[in-house]
This record gives C-alpha cells, structure tokens and sequence, in this order.
C-alpha cells in the first residue's frame, strides 16, 4: 500500500505562489517583452496561479501568456505504457525577441521541460528563457535542466511520486509525496 | 474516452469504433493549429519510416499523406505502380515484402482490388493505412469530410446527410456512410438509380432519385463525382443529361429557405456534378476539407504510430 503525505498546503501554499510572484517582478519589472508560458497541463494550472496573482499585484490587465502542449514533441511518446493524449495549444503570440518564463508544476527529469524547449523554437527565437516550477525533485535529473524560481525544493527518491493538486481540480491547494 | 486506437492498421471505417473516430479529431484538432503555425511541424514521427505505395492515380491523397508525413517528421519514401517492377510481373505481397526488408514502419496504400489492404495486414507486420482500396472504401476521405462536417454543424448525432452522384463506384460514399452513422447522423444517398447499389438500404441509408427533395432534407451535401474511368457500360445517356437531372445549381441553393453546407472530395468536374457558382460560392467547404485532410492524416499517422 503506499502512503502519501501532504508536505505543503492552504496558506503555505499560497505564501510560495506569492514569492514566486514577487521573484519574477524583481526580474522582470513591468514584464515588458516578456511573456509566460505553461506546460500543459500542470504547467497551465500552475500557469493560470501565478498569472493571476502577478495581475493583482502590477495592477494590470493582461500580461502575455500561452499555453503549451508538448505532446507531439515528447521523446517517450512510443515507449510509454499508456498512451499520451494531446492537450490544446494556445499561443497567439510569437516569441521572437521575448523574454519567456516557461513554467511547469513538478520538475522531475526534466524530459517535459526539453519537449517544450523544442517546442517553443516553433514559435521564434526567443531573447532568453527561465524556468519557473512549483516543485523541483532535484535529486532525479535525467538531463542537464535547471530551474530559476522554485517553490519548493524536494528531496525524493526516483520510485515515489509528487503531486501538485489545485483547488479548482481536486478542491485543495496542496503538494503531496506518495511513495 | 479511449486514448489509443482499437486497431493496429486503418483498412477502412467499418474496422474503427466511434470511440476510434471520436479520437482522431480530437488529434487532429490539435494538429490543425499545428499546421497553421509558421513552423509547421513537429519532431513525433522522427524514427518512424513510410513507404507510399499508388498502385492507382492520385494527387490530392498523396500529397496529404506526404506533407502529414513529412509535417510528423517521419521518413518518406515515394512509389508508384506506373515506374515499378510491378509491371514486370512481380505480386503484391512481393513488392510490399521487399520494400518492408528496407526497414519500413508504416505503409499508406491505394490499390485498385478491393480488399488488398485487408489481405496484406494479413501477411505483413507494419502499420496499413487505406488511401483508397477500388471501389470499396477509403477510410481517410471519410474521416476529414465527417471532421470537416462537425466543424460545421458540431456534433452530428441527428443531423442529416445527403451524399449525391455515382455511389455505385464510389469508395468515398461507403467509407463516408459507415463513419457518418458511427456518429449518429442520418445518410441519404442521392443519384440516378443506375448508379445506386442495388440493396443499399440494407446499410440503413435512405435513397432518393429527386435531387431537389434531397436538397431539401439534409444539412450537408456531399457531392460525387461521376467516375468514367471505372464505367465499364453507359449508366446515363450522357454527361449533358446526367448534369441537367442530377447537377447541383445555385438557384437550387439559393431556394432552400436554410443554408447547406456543400462538400466534395475532389477532383470536381466543373459544370457536371455541380456548377462552378455552387463550388464556389459560400456554401462550399471544399478547400477546408483539402486543409482538414492534412490534420487528419496527421491524427492517423500519430495515433497509429503510438501501437507500434
């Protein structure tokens, strides 16, 4: 039977969204040329979080931000047990010249992470490109790929699972290690 | 809902489930917004190799099935029956044979013999996809016209669908019935009873010798072309008499008190089947459904390469 542990929830949870916020103004400023990119589909739901914060923060109303699915760009797409099913790609913008900050909700191998990588050269050169996650298992690299802005920095072994569960899916805002 | 195909080759919509079908577009609505991208193409297929094989004419099919390959990344390679050992006496399964033991994945077939897919996916362990098997079915057509379709009119349980012209040699109409009541719409077939398979509402489609009556009930027309390189005796008088009774006209259109939405697989014969004014007139969708072809092929190809 495995077990699983909630290791960060409600208040802390929102506490870490809101650093990462305030981290990427540091950066970025007014966010001009620059624009946010999720990693369907934790990625956007991680995505939709902080663009919405970052809004009620700068006090604006829109701030560039896409959604993209990395499906077709998967290198394991044909030797995974279960098939992958594509997810909508919304970018209306191109990305040439721009500053990108590619988010994702776990940072795992970081396979995902080089799929969207490949996946945004689709889109035009960008200036340079960040990487903003929820959760780094840093200890389970699978290629050379770091992260810029973590919220939560995990020690866990290659066998057990983290899970990054949102209030609008599961009903609670919380990061769970099930091993 | 499923996330793979039920199936290891496409031979024809009657082997594909609804759930099967249901999968695809929602492939290929992906890959239509991949093909409007100003890159557009994607690294998926980069190890898979296919091998066209035309052992009958085609454009349109087989430069769909090249740019879906070519947009997946895969590795093409080109034949035709004209410039082949075919014509020096080799079989079927002997040339696709050869061809495999150059390490080929997948194989897009059109054949003239009904039944030749289903006979080589019988023999062979690479992935068959049916461009078009003589006048039995052609499993691609059907599914980007039935995608074309619900982009149209949303989901088209109950909707109703007309498919006129020569359904006798038509490999698109039977494909296009079997996909279209998998969906649940309602199929009449439309054309001069010489040209209409004797027993067809055994399939449960209705049948209709009066073009404007037709018009009248469906939604969408999807309008054939007369096929005279496989008339082998005169069906009609002629090409004036058949395009006088059974062409379809713009004041025909412009009297319907609802507006259709015009469909045909190509190549049109202007002038026959459907004047030019209805090609081109806002009703028509026939370029979409050149565009939504590549989607699809692109859905099939993905979807199929993932049960290798």
């Amino acid at each position: 039977m495995k077990k699983s542990k909630v290791i960060l929830k409600d208040e802390r949870f929102a506490l870490t969204i809101d650093r990462l916020c305030h981290q990427l103004i540091e950066k970025y400023d007014d966010f001009k040329d620059t624009c946010l990119v999720g990693i369907q589909e934790g990625g956007v739901l991680m995505g939709n979080r902080i663009v919405t914060r970052l809004k009620e923060i700068l006090g604006v109303d829109s701030l560039e931000y896409g959604k993209l699915d990395i499906t077709f760009y998967r290198d394991d797409f044909r030797t995974r047990i279960k098939p992958l099913k594509a997810s909508s790609t919304e970018m209306d913008f191109l990305l040439e010249g721009k500053r990108v900050i590619l988010i994702d909700d776990v940072l795992f191998t970081g396979r995902s992470v080089h799929a969207a990588m490949t996946a945004l050269q689709h889109y035009g050169r960008p200036e340079n490109v960040e990487l903003l996650v929820m959760v780094d298992r840093r200890f389970n690299r699978h290629l050379p790929i770091q992260s810029d802005y973590v919220g939560l920095t995990i020690d866990a072994l290659e066998e057990s699972y983290v899970e990054v569960e949102w209030a609008e899916i599961e009903g609670n805002d919380q990061i769970m290690l099930i091993a | 809902m499923a996330t793979e195909l039920s199936t290891k080759h496409v031979l024809g919509i009657k082997y594909l489930t609804a759930d099967d079908i249901q999968l695809i577009f929602e492939t290929a609505d992906s890959f239509k917004e991949v093909i409007n991208r100003p890159i557009k193409k994607v690294p998926s297929l980069r190890d898979v190799t296919i091998a066209n094989l035309f052992f009958e004419n085609s454009t349109r099919t087989r430069i769909s099935f090249e740019l879906a390959e070519k947009r997946l990344s895969a590795d093409v390679v080109n034949f035709s029956a004209a410039s082949s050992s075919v014509k020096k006496g080799e079989t079927l399964l002997d040339t696709v044979n050869n061809i495999l033991s150059m390490k080929v994945d997948m194989v897009v077939m059109r054949h003239p013999a009904p039944g030749a897919h289903f006979f080589l996916s019988q023999h062979i362990d690479a992935n068959i996809i049916n461009a078009g098997d003589g006048t039995h079915e052609h499993p691609t057509q059907a599914l980007l016209d039935a995608f074309s379709m619900r982009e149209q009119l949303g989901d088209l349980q109950g909707k109703n669908i007309a498919i006129f012209g020569d359904i006798l040699h038509s490999r698109v109409a039977l494909s296009n019935i079997f996909c279209l009541q998998k969906l649940g719409a309602n199929v009449k077939v439309c054309g001069p009873p010489t040209l209409i398979p004797k027993h067809i509402e055994k399939l449960g489609v209705k049948v209709s010798y009066n073009v404007r009556e037709t018009l009248k009930w469906c939604d969408v027309a999807n309008i054939l072309r007369i096929q005279l390189e496989r008339q082998d005796i005169k069906y009609f008088p002629s090409i004036r008499e058949y395009s006088q009774f059974f062409g379809i006209t713009k004041p025909m259109l412009d009297s319907l008190d609802k507006k259709i939405v015009i469909m045909h697989p190509g190549p049109i014969n202007r002038g026959v089947e459907l004047t030019s004014e209805v090609a081109d007139s806002e009703h028509s969708v026939i370029l979409q459904q050149v565009e939504n072809g590549v989607a699809v092929r692109m859905a099939v190809l993905f979807l199929l390469a993932a049960k290798r």
